[in-house]
């Protein structure tokens, strides 16, 4: 029998934690006292962490109020929005006889288009892994703080600035970039060719090309501290899934954004310099412009080998937070955690070699196409391993349906019907016919948008007391999750017949089609979901600020009983995480339910049985 | 206000944590350049190309632009050596050749726009352009970094900290980073016209 031996923690990290000389308030330190320099320009990780999160929220809103307003054009084209008026201006027309009024057709474009680069780069990208990667990677890693607490700080005000550039287009008297988030010239090239590709594309590449810079200045930290600023002990082998995830994710980011800058770069100078880099032959107006010479599929290739990995970007942090949240929440270790680490390897390499599947109908050489095809079907491989994984982690756990934990069951679920339908739209002979229909919109929401969305909630239901040091309320999270969950597929189910029906997307209204009619009802059914799921995330968004100051109070430090460092920090944290030394690491992060016992923490030396068995391998 | 000092020692790797950020750094520069090159090839292989030759004074900027980088490595050396004299007056000198390397670029495309190559036009001058001056940007930002250095060489006294070897290395291996980009960029356009 092993000999029961009680440890504590503050005790354990004294005697066996390394000193660096940390002190909190060294040398008169004014740091923590200013608000100005402990809330707003802080060098601190979990501050940055929480401004990205509620900038995050922020645009969250935007994007998806937006994305009603478009619903409500597409399941009721005929009713009067008159009521919108108040908020969007000369958008809504106003017939002067009858008083109904209509969304003007260029803002239902421009919509569209916010709506996507709104949740793929500012919420999804850098309210997503930005929240998440600054606020554990130094925490679950035993690191004082980032690599460059100063870069870390830069990297937020660029996504800020980024973000204050786009929210100014939107309210542009031409409004804002109208040619959908992917950006192809010739409407973003030509300032002429819309109303949206003037003013409103230059402020659309201004705010983007100062995110581009965010993401790489935060990738650079983050890869750093991971490799260089892990405490004693904390070998690669020992690190949470949640850091590889980050880990991998920024390795993915600082090879891919600067891809998308030289793209952005070429689009630059085709607009203000003259040059024909991705325009040929074009008349606007009747008129022939002078561009000969270039090529828009040049643009295509060099955004998707960005907008591809995009993808995994997105989903890698969700992964990692949903292998952590299930094992936690499960009291189990994660099934297959090297097999883990590998296929986040695999799917990330794989990421950059399937770009053209964005562009199978687009002039690419068919035979070009096959290799993409393979190379696309190859990353089935590794997601499936992954979710072979997550459900043999929740099988014969203790499992608690809290909040965080129906959220990560959420994330596995949604990632498995996404991903099927990214099997059909690979194959590049399927693709004739799904092709820009509502079938990619419904792929590409369930795998990615929904999905990630998940994942983010289950992070940030679980991660609340570390952030904030109180629970969000357990009722409204479920009634959120509950709600979410049906919804998301009520919207997204029936997409997937509508466009196998070969219904576009991007389309102002359908009734001029005959074919299309048939589907009236499913699109207003998809609105009044899509209405409900709103409502339930603004349920989310009250529940987050009320429980910031409301929520019950978080007593001692581990309340999910989990192994990782972040938990051994105290309730209130200042900055630099641990008050005296930092924790050594002597084992992985996994050990739940081992030896009798329901979890044994990172910090805990390893017994003499476990020694005996560790010399064994 | 007081900034984190965050403990290196105890960690395995020697790297300074600040160095391998500026070697993830170039990494995504050198990202950024394969993409222009791509897109290079790219557009070269679909027709309609026009070819032409550079102009010598390209290769002259070049010799340059190495001579810099073996001035400032040797100004680095002098530095830790306990070298004053050596070091400062190299670091000017290697500051110096760094403006002469960007007013050769700008003869090199006066030159090309002399015999008709623009900007606008046929994309193979448009590429020419636009990767070079992209370069030339990017030798901006080591210049600037350089500019910091001389600046601190003759305004405070001469003594060798830790921090002030390591602002010197990370100048030193942008610069090198800039310098070989260079040389890879001069021969990709040379052997793909």
């Amino acid at each position: 029998m092993a000999e029961v031996t009680k440890y504590n923690e503050e005790v354990l990290i004294e005697e066996q934690g390394f000193d660096d000389q940390f002190h909190e308030h060294h040398h008169g330190d004014k740091y923590q006292s200013s608000f100005i320099f402990k809330y707003i320009f802080s060098m601190d990780h979990k501050i940055i962490a929480r401004q990205f999160l509620i900038t995050g929220i922020f645009w969250a809103l935007i994007g998806a109020a937006m994305s009603i307003i478009f619903r409500l054009q597409l399941g009721f084209p005929d009713e009067s929005i008159a009521w919108l008026k108040p908020f969007l201006g000369r958008w809504v027309q106003i017939n002067a006889e009858t008083g109904i009024g209509t969304l003007d057709s260029q803002f239902y474009y421009a919509l569209v288009t916010m709506h996507g680069t709104i949740i793929v780069f500012f919420v999804l990208t850098a309210g997503l892994s930005g929240t998440f990667s600054n606020l554990l990677i130094p925490l679950q890693l035993g690191a004082r703080d980032m690599a460059s607490p100063f870069l870390n700080m830069l990297s937020y005000w660029f996504f800020f600035l980024a973000g204050i550039v786009m929210f100014y287009s939107l309210f542009l008297s031409t409004g804002p970039f109208s040619g959908g988030w992917t950006a192809y010239p010739p409407l973003s090239a030509l300032p002429q060719a819309s109303s949206g590709s003037g003013a409103g594309m230059t402020l659309w590449l201004v705010s983007l090309t100062l995110f581009v810079v965010s993401v790489l200045l935060g990738g650079m930290n983050y890869i750093t501290t991971v490799l260089n600023l892990r405490t004693r002990g904390m070998s690669l082998w020992r690190m949470p899934l949640t850091i590889w995830a980050f880990f991998v994710t920024a390795i993915i980011a600082l090879l891919s954004f600067p891809v998308l800058a030289s793209g952005f770069f070429l689009l630059i100078a085709d607009r203000g310099l003259g040059t024909s880099f991705y325009l040929s032959d074009i008349f606007v107006a009747g008129q022939a412009l002078e561009y000969v010479g270039g090529s828009p599929i040049l643009f295509q290739h060099l955004f998707w080998f960005l907008g591809h990995p995009e993808v995994y970007i997105i989903i890698l942090p969700a992964m990692g937070i949903v292998s952590e949240v299930l094992s936690v929440q499960a009291r189990k270790p994660i099934f297959g955690y090297k097999a883990m680490v590998y296929s986040i390897l695999a799917i990330a390499f794989l990421s950059f070699i399937v770009w053209a599947h964005h562009m199978f109908m687009a002039g690419v050489n068919p035979f070009i196409s096959n290799f993409f095809v393979i190379f696309t079907l190859i990353i089935a491989v590794p997601s499936a391993v992954k979710v072979f994984n997550w459900i043999t982690t929740l099988w014969g756990g203790n499992i608690r349906l809290n909040s965080p934990m129906l959220f990560a069951i959420g994330f596995v679920s949604l990632f498995i019907s996404g991903g099927l339908t990214g099997i059909f739209l690979g194959n590049s002979a399927i693709d004739i016919q799904l092709h820009d229909t509502y079938f990619v919109v419904a792929h590409f929401h369930i795998v990615m948008g929904v999905a990630a969305m998940f994942g983010m909630f289950a992070g940030i239901y679980h991660w609340f007391p570390k952030m904030f040091g109180t629970f969000m309320n357990e009722t409204l999270g479920k009634i959120h999750f509950w709600l979410t969950l049906i919804g998301a597929y009520a919207i997204f189910w029936p997409m997937h017949y509508i466009g196998m029906a070969g219904v576009p997307r991007r389309y102002y209204r359908f009734d001029g089609f005959d074919a299309f009619g048939q589907f009236t009802v499913m699109n207003e059914f998809i609105t009044i979901a899509a209405i409900i799921v709103f409502a339930a995330q603004v349920l989310f968004v009250v529940n987050f600020f009320w429980s910031i100051n409301n929520g019950k109070k978080m007593k001692t430090k581990n309340p999910w009983g989990a192994t990782t460092l972040e938990w051994t920090t105290p309730i209130e944290a200042g900055h630099g995480n641990w008050p005296g030394k930092i924790p050594t690491v002597h084992r992985w992060a996994y050990d739940y339910g081992k030896d009798g016992k329901d979890f044994i923490s990172q910090i805990i030396p390893l017994s003499e049985e476990e020694k005996a068995e560790e010399q064994h391998h | 206000m007081a900034i984190i000092t965050t403990p290196y020692e105890h960690t395995s790797s020697k790297i300074h944590p600040l160095k391998f950020a500026l070697w993830i750094a170039m990494a995504s520069m050198t990202m950024m350049f394969g993409a222009f090159t791509s897109a290079y090839i790219v557009r070269q292989s679909a027709g309609n190309w026009l070819e032409f030759e550079l102009p010598n004074i390209f290769f002259v900027s070049t010799v340059v632009l190495l001579v810099s980088s073996l001035t400032l490595h040797t100004a680095y050396r002098s530095f830790v050596n306990n070298m004053e004299i050596r070091y400062k007056s190299l670091l000017v000198v290697s500051f110096l050749l760094g403006i002469t390397f960007l007013i050769l670029q700008y003869l090199g495309w006066t030159s090309l726009f002399s015999v008709g190559i623009d900007l606008k036009g046929n994309p193979s001058g448009s590429f020419l352009y636009v990767i070079t001056g992209m370069h030339a940007l990017h030798i901006v930002g080591g210049l600037a970094a350089m500019l910091v250095g001389v600046l601190i060489a003759f305004t405070r006294k001469y003594k060798i900290t830790q921090r002030r070897k390591i602002n010197f290395e990370l100048t030193l291996q942008y610069w090198h980073f800039v310098d070989l980009l260079w040389v890879y960029l001069l021969i990709f356009l040379y052997l793909s016209r």
